[in-house]
Order: C-alpha cells, then sequence, then structure tokens
C-alpha cells in the first residue's frame, strides 16, 4: 500500500510499504478515509525525538471505514465507519479504568524506552516513534487498529468525516486541557496556541462556562480563525502586551486556568527564544518551554496550569519559584481520548463544536510531503493538511 | 543537523549502556561500584485483576509457569483495591554488575525474561491477549537506526522492570 514514511531529518516521502496484518484477536483493520498533520508530527520531522527509524509511517489522528475484525472485536462490523484515538489503550488495567487512557499498561510494545526515560511507560499511540510502541501511523491507505473495541468509535450517522475527524486527537485534547485543568463557570481562561488543539482547547472552555478565554499566538491567521469560529478573544504576542492584557480583562488577577497548547518547538519575540533555540540545537535541553513559561507566571495565585504541548524530556529554565510560591497546580497529558470522544462526537451532531475550519488545505496523500512543507513552515495560512488516501 | 542528532544517538546510546550494567536503572546502585556482587531482586507488576482470578485453578498463566524451578513467585493482594501484585526473582545467582551487564547486553540475563514474562502475564489477565507489535515492519535497516532496533527487539525485555 501507499504510505508517507519518515526518512531521516525533515525529510518524509509517499512509498510503498507492506499492507497492515491481523496481529491480535481484538486488532481491526481500518481503511484510512482522511487522516490529518499534527503540530506533534512536527517534532519527530525535526528529529527533536530521537526514536524514529527511516520508513516509519507517520500520521495519529484519522478516520475511516473497518475492514476486517478480529474474532475478539465486538462492537464493530466490517463497513462501519469509525473514528479512532490516537492512543491505543486496552481499557483494562488500573490507568484505563481511572479514564486515565493515554497511561495504559498494555498499549506500548517498546515500555523499556520510555520506562528508561521518564520512569513509567506511557501507552502506545500510531506513527509515533519506537518510544511509543512503533505502531505504524495512519497517513497510508490502511491501518491496524489494536484493542479496536477500545480505540475505535462509530460516527453518528449527522456527523460529517470532516467534522468526526478532529475528535480522534485535536478536540479531545483541547477538551482534557479544560477539564482537567479544572475549568469552572465564571472562570478566565488563557490558552497559548492557536493551533488546532489550542483551539479546541478554548472551545471546550467555553462550553465548561467560561466567562472570557483569551488564545494567544503570533499568527493572525489563526487567531482570526479563533476569533471568527470560536467567538474567543485574541493576543498576539509580537504585537500586543500579553501580560499587561491579560491583568486589565482578569481585572488585576490573572487567568484562572492557564492552557498550553504549543509544545517542545515553542516560539517567542525576545531573547529568549534564541537562548532556547541555540541550547536546543546543541541538545542541552530538549525541549523549549517558553510557552509553559508564560503560562506559569501569567497564572493566578492559587490557579491552575495545563500542559498539553508535547514534551520530550529536559527543560531549562523553568520557573518553579513562581509555580511553589503562587500554589499553583501544575498538570499535564497526552490525550486520554477515549474517556471523551463519545461525548465529543454527540457535540459534533448537535452542531456544539465545529472542526471543519481547521482543515484549511485537503489533498491527496501523494501530496503528502508538499501538505507538511506547508503546515510546519505555515504556508498559506495553514492550520492543518488533511490527506485522503482514496483520492 | 544531522550531526546533532548522531551525537544524541550516541548519548541515548551511552546511557542505555550505563543502564544495563545497572540493575537499579541507573540510580544509587551504580555508585556501589561495578565488581559488587548484587542478590537478585524482586521484579513486580500489578494486575488489575483480583486474586481469585489469578490463582483461581492454582495455575500460572503460561509466560510465568515457563520460568519454571528457576525463579520463586509471590503474590499479594494490592494495596488500595487495586488488584494482585505479581512479584518474581531469580531463586539464586547473585552476579556482579559487569556479568550481568555482559550477560544483558547479550540477550542471555535472566532477568530480562522475568521482566517479558510479568509484562505478558500481566496483559494476559488483563486483556486475554499479549499485544504484538505491528509486522511485517515498514522500517528499513541503516547504521544509524541499528542501536534503536536493538533497544526496541528487547521491549519488553528491558526498562525498570
Amino acid at each position: 500500500m501507499k504510505a508517507l514514511v519518515w526518512q531521516g531529518v525533515n525529510e518524509v516521502a509517499v512509498s510503498r510499504v507492506p499492507d497492515p496484518q491481523m496481529r491480535n484477536e481484538q486488532d481491526a483493520i481500518v481503511r484510512v478515509r482522511k487522516t490529518v498533520t499534527c503540530g506533534s508530527d512536527l517534532h519527530l520531522l525535526g528529529g527533536y525525538i530521537p526514536f524514529m527509524q527511516r520508513g516509519d509511517v507517520l500520521g495519529h489522528e484519522f478516520l475511516g471505514e473497518v475492514v476486517e475484525v478480529g474474532p475478539q472485536v465486538r462492537r464493530h462490523k466490517v463497513g462501519d465507519r469509525v473514528v479512532v484515538c490516537s492512543f491505543i489503550s486496552c481499557g483494562r488495567c488500573w490507568y484505563c479504568q481511572q479514564e486515565l487512557f493515554s497511561l495504559c499498561d498494555n498499549g506500548n510494545t517498546n515500555p523499556a524506552i520510555t520506562e528508561s526515560a521518564w520512569g513509567f511507560a506511557s501507552g502506545g499511540c500510531y506513527g509515533y516513534s519506537h518510544a511509543l510502541g512503533g505502531f505504524a501511523g495512519s497517513h497510508a491507505e490502511y491501518i491496524r487498529v489494536p484493542y479496536a473495541d477500545q480505540g475505535a468509535f462509530t460516527v453518528p450517522d449527522g456527523v460529517s468525516d470532516e467534522r468526526a475527524l478532529f475528535a480522534s486527537d485535536a478536540a479531545p485534547t483541547g477538551w482534557m486541557g479544560a477539564d482537567l485543568g479544572g475549568v469552572k463557570p465564571g472562570d478566565v481562561v488563557a490558552v497559548w496556541g492557536a493551533g488546532a488543539v489550542g483551539q479546541m482547547a478554548a472551545r471546550a472552555a467555553t462550553l465548561l462556562g467560561a466567562e472570557r478565554v483569551i488564545v494567544i499566538d503570533r499568527l493572525d491567521n489563526r487567531l482570526r480563525m479563533a476569533q471568527t469560529h470560536l467567538g474567543v478573544e485574541t493576543l498576539n504576542y509580537q504585537t500586543q502586551d500579553v501580560g499587561g492584557e491579560l491583568l486589565e480583562r482578569s481585572g488585576g488577577r490573572g487567568p484562572d486556568v492557564c492552557i498550553e497548547a504549543v509544545g517542545m518547538e515553542s516560539h517567542s519575540s525576545g531573547p529568549q527564544f534564541w537562548y532556547d533555540q541555540i541550547k536546543q540545537q546543541l541538545r542541552l535541553e530538549s525541549d523549549r518551554p517558553i510557552a509553559a513559561r508564560a503560562a506559569i507566571y501569567h497564572c493566578r495565585k492559587g490557579g491552575s496550569v495545563f500542559l498539553l504541548g508535547v514534551y520530550a524530556g529536559l527543560v531549562d529554565k523553568f520557573p518553579l519559584g513562581a509555580l511553589m510560591n503562587k500554589g499553583l497546580t501544575l498538570r499535564g497529558a497526552q490525550q486520554h481520548g477515549h474517556r471523551y470522544i463519545p461525548m465529543l462526537l454527540e457535540r459534533m451532531a448537535r452542531g456544539e463544536l465545529v472542526t471543519e475550519h481547521l482543515a484549511t488545505h485537503t489533498m491527496s496523500l501523494d501530496e503528502a510531503p508538499r501538505g507538511y512543507d506547508m503546515f510546519k513552515n505555515k504556508h498559506d495560512g495553514c492550520v492543518r493538511a488533511v490527506f485522503e488516501p482514496a483520492a | 543537523m544531522r550531526g546533532l542528532i548522531k551525537a544524541a544517538a550516541v548519548a541515548v546510546v551511552g546511557m542505555a549502556v550505563r543502564r544495563l550494567v545497572s540493575p537499579g536503572g541507573g540510580d544509587g546502585r551504580w555508585q556501589r561500584g561495578p565488581l559488587v556482587r548484587r542478590h537478585p531482586r524482586w521484579h513486580v507488576v500489578t494486575v488489575n485483576r483480583s486474586t481469585d482470578d489469578v490463582v483461581r485453578g492454582k495455575r500460572l498463566p503460561e509466560p510465568l509457569a515457563g520460568l519454571g524451578e528457576a525463579v520463586e513467585i509471590r503474590f499479594r493482594r494490592a494495596a488500595g483495591d487495586r488488584g494482585i501484585e505479581l512479584a518474581v526473582r531469580l531463586r539464586d545467582g547473585d552476579r556482579s554488575a559487569v556479568i550481568a551487564g555482559i550477560e544483558r547486553l547479550s540477550g542471555r540475563d535472566p532477568d530480562q525474561a522475568i521482566r517479558a514474562a510479568l509484562r505478558e502475564a500481566k496483559q494476559l489477565l488483563e486483556t486475554g491477549e499479549v499485544l504484538h507489535p505491528d509486522y511485517p515492519p515498514t522500517t528499513e535497516s541503516t547504521a544509524v537506526n541499528r542501536p534503536l532496533q536493538l533497544a526496541t527487539r528487547q521491549g519488553r525485555r528491558e526498562g525498570r522492570l
């Protein structure tokens, strides 16, 4: 079959690879209808997560049609239109039963790598390096879905592919940031990053009752999109005083909840960016935590900071003093999508959660290298590039 | 950039080797010196099943039964109603860190077999099967990714467990 494969740092290509095979009785094989780029793929592309091998298939956010099921699959049959959670979770270990699905004990076939790096292993993830199981990604014609009863969700008839696609990752990730960040009615919420995940976090905060939601980015087209489609306030950190504006808009208190949806390749306009960029390139730190620092600094006393952006390892100049002395709650997680996807699909069906605007560019899988180039370099206002393997 | 990636890969391999000869996973045990003989330690997983589910029929899950008489196995109810703890250790065989490291690098370390058996037993008890990696793989072997391929071949046999 055809697939988009990683060939080296900042090199991807469409190649022929073997078709996926059923490996377990709880597997399904899904024909991919739509699969989308994610900002976290850029960390793999750029070599910041050094566990990729030449030939690995990229992609973890997708929707498709079931074409084969194993004998132990009960909830799905051939022909089902499903959106699949990007994380692979068994649904039966203690973590899954606590609804902490991305921490699944059984979903990662290479637990040694992350166990050694982070103390304990997280679950598996499609197309996200051998550190998270080495599972082939979704930028392909077909994909194997382990634990299909747990991770694949039938899309309601009234929800289009274009909308449901983002229930795979961006929407549940954003929702988790607002939910586990503790957003309550009346809160002021600041979201760093106006990409798809940041926008979904902002929408979730609104739906959970936040009184003011402020999205911060440097790209005007993304900020305009957030204003237009989500009805939230925005700040451009390159042209506006973020600290002053946040104080003014929160009555001098600071935001109650700060959600960071940027991750390890964060930008800023000041010398801080060059400091982190140089340290990252010299591997003196693995991640640039600029947005995380800002979220901690600007959060109100006793507030909550949630990290949705992906971090791989070690950061420098982390503001532990602000965190401790302001009594903040800091949390982060890869998405526990299984917990939210059914609810999100219902909201999508009711029109409460719209996502189509995020898919700024749709193209065939053959054009995926161009799609990644546009996505990485933010050309032509690209927020997300969607690939259609059948096109 | 490529040079930096290679440097990072070398550093990762170096850390992995350090970890390999350090049974505690690169912590303070390293400071005890590589020639000190260590007693086998317990490797423990918690299985999210009741004690009855696990010990019913007095038959061990196949991966653990396969370890035979070489190991001791202990069951204990997990704190906080989290299921049952399965603990396994070698019956004997004090080894120096150097010998253990050589065995580990060559894939003949009995602790590796214990880790894999515990992880697979836990999966069987919790989900009914052992999750297999994708096959056939789509990856190509290159000089750069060989250390990573070596590491992933030991996927369930290594780590801190």
